[in-house]
């Protein structure tokens, strides 16, 4: 890699201060950075650093994410396949669906990232890699027929106003890419949920054209659910019943990245084993959704109600949520005790709005960003508990 | 015996370079030119009284506190006063002794602690200017020799990486019952207990077995040395209080006074790192302020590499130039590689083998737990600095009942009220070292608890 160093070290004067292309210093230093780990010492403080850093931490982050994207390019053209009553082979299938998702990734990319790299060069800091998650969490969390001008603009308002004016990676209060897909869903509701915007029934760069069979329905699981007037058999698009094992494998209608439980568990893994996302908040959400999914159940007065609490968290956004959302440590508690409280009622939350509003199918998002705004307060009470203990020490001498 | 406090939350850093252990094999090591650098004492606001070319015996004072005259700094050798450097705005920096060839010890006189009132003792240990080595919490800086501290706590061991083992210079240079008798003398001036923090492994009688003091043994990893952890663990301090530390290598500086009638500052220094040659990692017997030029000579000879010389240990030690001098609290010089001639390539997705992280996504964790591989770890900071992004990478090696990250944002909000009910008060800059060595954020986190613990000693003094 010497001749890329000494590419490098050759083109960088153009970049500092008085260069010609001192405009895009932010721009090279991300890349150099990126290609190179910097070499500046410690001047005070301790002389040696643990080698993490946070490109690597949210680099973790995107890897484990990779699983669902993939298996979401699949899925994407699966369902489309099916809906036309055709029967492909797995590599058309999957061109049919790399072409249908890497259009979203790239907008979010481009546009978040373009955003990101501006104001670095404003401000006059290091590009910030936070986005580097929020860019493929967005499309992942996103039906697939989104008009891409949408997405463009629901991650520009997301970069903008949930995190850039609080002060960009750190500060923000809520989860970027949840800020996105709420931005969307209250924005263009039509595009957002029903039953047309899940399954990708026209082709794709002319790829894959087809009539949609008679028995296709393009509606999710916890659309039909919502919709239900008495207990019933959630199904695929073609009506055929869904087994636990289906909703687990996730060959089924929904966002892009959310319908396969295992490649969230992949994620899940590959996160807890590197320690980037706790396990505590994870662990709460799944207890939280299953506890209420379970009181429901033993109420049992609408349909939704009966959905078991398996299939409850097995269903929709709730895993994926978990896994990759709730997690995230700047939105999350601080304290450990406090994400505990904080995961749980994120599961409580989700699954409630589920059940009690029909209007919302899918409750992960709400409730994510609801208790997102609650993590001040309940950090408070915990660091409060410690504070509380220090004072009550001087009161018994 | 009491019991054990076994910590759990730290992180020892196996470095390469571990000085030889052996109780009989270490070396004496001089040189002609000494040093005191006032801003190894914090607290200390130092006025010089003596000029170029003065002379000196171990034990005459050199400065003075401007704020508290009682408080000296004295020479730790015999010789002449080479020069008075200063800095910007005249800052005193340090004096520089030249030492005589035989080293002469102004005499203190026959004392015996048992007779003396504690105002009595504190005023001879500040006259000889042993007193500047006990600190006092609040504010880790020298402790004042007015107040009677509710308990003084000394830790009889320390945690940091390749840290000197204290038992070797207690039994191996020391007049066995030197310690003692610091024990002896600190106990009088307290109204309290003494506390003596040693390691489960600890062997040696007079740790072990000392006696006029309240022995509590420990167990874990790094930073379990640290004697704030220890308090915090056996009686906190609260608003309001004082306690006073010590080092036990520095208690034996008080038994000597008491024993010998000099000021003697010898310790046993180990040198130790990646960068020292084997035949060179070991212990030497010499004194505070040392100059070290040849005792790490050897290493620039040897490596290639740009190096970093450090007094005190990696986390907390002071960089010095190859050339520098023994800083007044350290055992320990550690030589690293500096490590700006080093590029990694892609390091966010290289696997790492030679990386030491406590994050899982290096495989340091699996490595360490199937060998016991010791790592050369370079001066690089190694990532951009961030605002706090990650929530619990501080708690993991923070083992006290504290929440570090509400106290750091409290700290840099400047809210005193919030810094004293988050337990300000209990800390000290070097414990945050390890939360700042595995900060993906790359915060200069002691930098911060002293500005914070300064300000505050100022606002409310």
């Amino acid at each position: 890699m010497q001749f890329l160093r000494k590419y490098l070290d050759k083109i960088k004067p153009n970049f500092e201060k008085g260069g010609k292309l001192h405009a895009f210093q932010s721009v090279f230093d991300g890349f150099e950075t990126f290609l190179f780990v910097p070499n500046k010492t410690a001047r005070t403080g301790v002389h040696i650093h643990d080698a993490i850093d946070s490109k690597r931490t949210m680099s973790m982050v995107v890897i484990a994410l990779l699983p669902c994207l993939l298996f979401g390019m699949y899925n994407v053209g699966y369902q489309h396949y099916s809906a036309i009553g055709l029967t492909a082979d797995f590599p058309t299938i999957f061109i049919y669906g790399l072409l249908a998702v890497l259009p979203v990734v790239a907008v979010s990319y481009i546009v978040g990232l373009g955003i990101e790299f501006t104001i670095a060069q404003w401000k006059g800091h290091e590009i910030q890699e936070g986005f580097l998650v929020s860019g493929m969490l967005i499309p992942l969390i996103v039906p697939i027929d989104t008009p891409l001008w949408m997405i463009a603009l629901a991650t520009a308002f997301a970069v903008v106003f949930a995190k850039e004016v609080f002060g960009g990676t750190g500060f923000n209060i809520w989860n970027v890419a949840l800020v996105a897909r709420a931005f969307l869903f209250f924005a263009y509701p039509s595009k957002m949920s029903g039953d047309s915007v899940f399954v990708r029934t026209s082709d794709t760069f002319g790829i894959g054209g087809g009539q949609v069979v008679d028995a296709f329905s393009g509606a999710t699981p916890l659309g039909q659910i919502a919709t239900a007037t008495s207990d019933i058999q959630v199904t695929g698009i073609l009506g055929n019943p869904l087994t636990y094992c289906d909703l687990f494998l996730g060959l089924i209608p929904g966002s892009i990245g959310e319908t396969s439980k295992l490649c969230i568990l992949l994620g899940a893994l590959i996160l807890l084993v590197t320690g980037i996302a706790n396990w505590r908040t994870m662990l709460s959400v799944f207890a939280g959704g299953l506890f209420i999914a379970w009181v429901f159940n033993r109420i049992g007065t609408t349909p939704s109600m009966l959905v078991s609490p398996l299939e409850h968290v097995l269903l929709g956004g709730f895993a994926f949520g978990a896994v990759f959302m709730a997690t995230d440590p700047v939105t999350s508690c601080r304290t450990q005790a406090g994400k505990y409280i904080f995961g749980f009622l994120v599961g409580v939350f989700a699954i409630t709005v589920r059940v009690l509003n029909p209007g919302y199918p899918e409750g992960m998002m709400l409730a994510i960003l609801f208790m997102n705004s609650f993590v001040p307060l309940i950090d408070y009470l915990v660091v409060e508990r410690n504070i509380s203990k220090r004072k009550k020490r001087i009161k018994v001498k | 015996m009491a019991t054990i406090i076994k910590i759990r939350k730290g992180l020892n850093i196996n470095l390469e370079g571990k000085a030889e252990r052996s109780l009989s094999d270490f070396v004496s090591y001089e040189s002609e030119l000494h040093a005191v650098f006032p801003d190894d004492f914090p607290g200390f606001v130092p006025k010089v009284s003596v000029k170029p070319g003065d002379r000196v015996l171990a034990g005459t004072p050199l400065m003075y506190d401007k704020n508290r005259p009682e408080i000296k700094l004295t020479s730790p050798v015999s010789g002449t006063i080479e020069a008075v450097n200063r800095g910007e705005k005249r800052k005193l920096l340090s004096v520089f002794i030249k030492a005589d060839k035989e080293n002469k010890y102004q005499n203190f006189g026959k004392k015996d602690p048992g007779s003396m009132t504690p105002e009595e003792i504190k005023s001879l240990l500040a006259e000889t200017g042993i007193f500047a080595f006990i600190r006092q919490r609040p504010y880790d800086i020298i402790a004042n020799p007015q107040d009677t501290p509710r308990d003084i706590f000394v830790t009889g061991f320390c945690s940091a990486p390749l840290a000197p083992d204290f038992e070797i210079q207690l039994g191996a240079t020391d007049k066995p019952d030197a310690f003692q008798t610091g024990l002896n003398v600190l106990a009088m001036l307290t109204s309290g207990k003494v506390y003596l923090g040693i390691h489960n492994t600890a062997k040696l009688p007079c740790l072990k077995e000392a006696k006029n003091v309240e022995i509590v043994t420990f167990e874990g990893p790094h930073p379990v040395g640290n004697v704030s952890v220890q308090i915090n663990h056996i009686k906190p301090v609260n608003k309001g209080e004082i306690v006073w530390t010590m080092n036990a290598s520095d208690v034996s500086f008080i038994g000597r006074l008491f024993l010998d009638e000099n000021v003697i500052l010898d310790r046993l220094v180990a040198l130790t790192g990646s960068e020292v040659p084997k035949s060179d990692r070991a212990y030497y017997y010499t004194t505070a302020g040392v100059c070290l030029e040849n005792m790490v000579k050897n290493c620039a000879e040897q490596s290639h590499k740009r190096l970093r010389y450090i007094s005190g240990n990696v986390l907390t030690g002071t960089q010095i130039p190859s050339n520098g001098f023994l800083h007044a609290f350290d055992n320990q010089v550690t030589v690293i590689p500096e490590g700006d001639e080093t590029h990694d390539f892609l390091g966010w997705i290289a696997p790492g083998f030679d990386k030491f992280s406590m994050n899982r996504s290096f495989p340091t964790f699996a490595i360490q737990a199937l060998t016991k591989k010791a790592y050369k770890i370079d001066a690089r900071i190694k990532g951009g600095p961030r605002a706090i992004i990650m929530s619990n990478e501080w708690d993991k090696v923070f083992p006290m009942d504290i929440h570090p990250e509400f106290l750091v944002r409290a700290i840099l909000t400047k809210d005193i009220e919030k810094m004293e009910d988050l337990g300000i008060y209990e800390v000290a800059p070097e414990d945050f070292a390890l939360c700042e060595f595995v900060d993906m954020s790359k915060m200069e986190l002691q930098a911060i608890v002293r500005q914070g613990l300064n300000w505050l000693y100022k606002e409310l003094s």
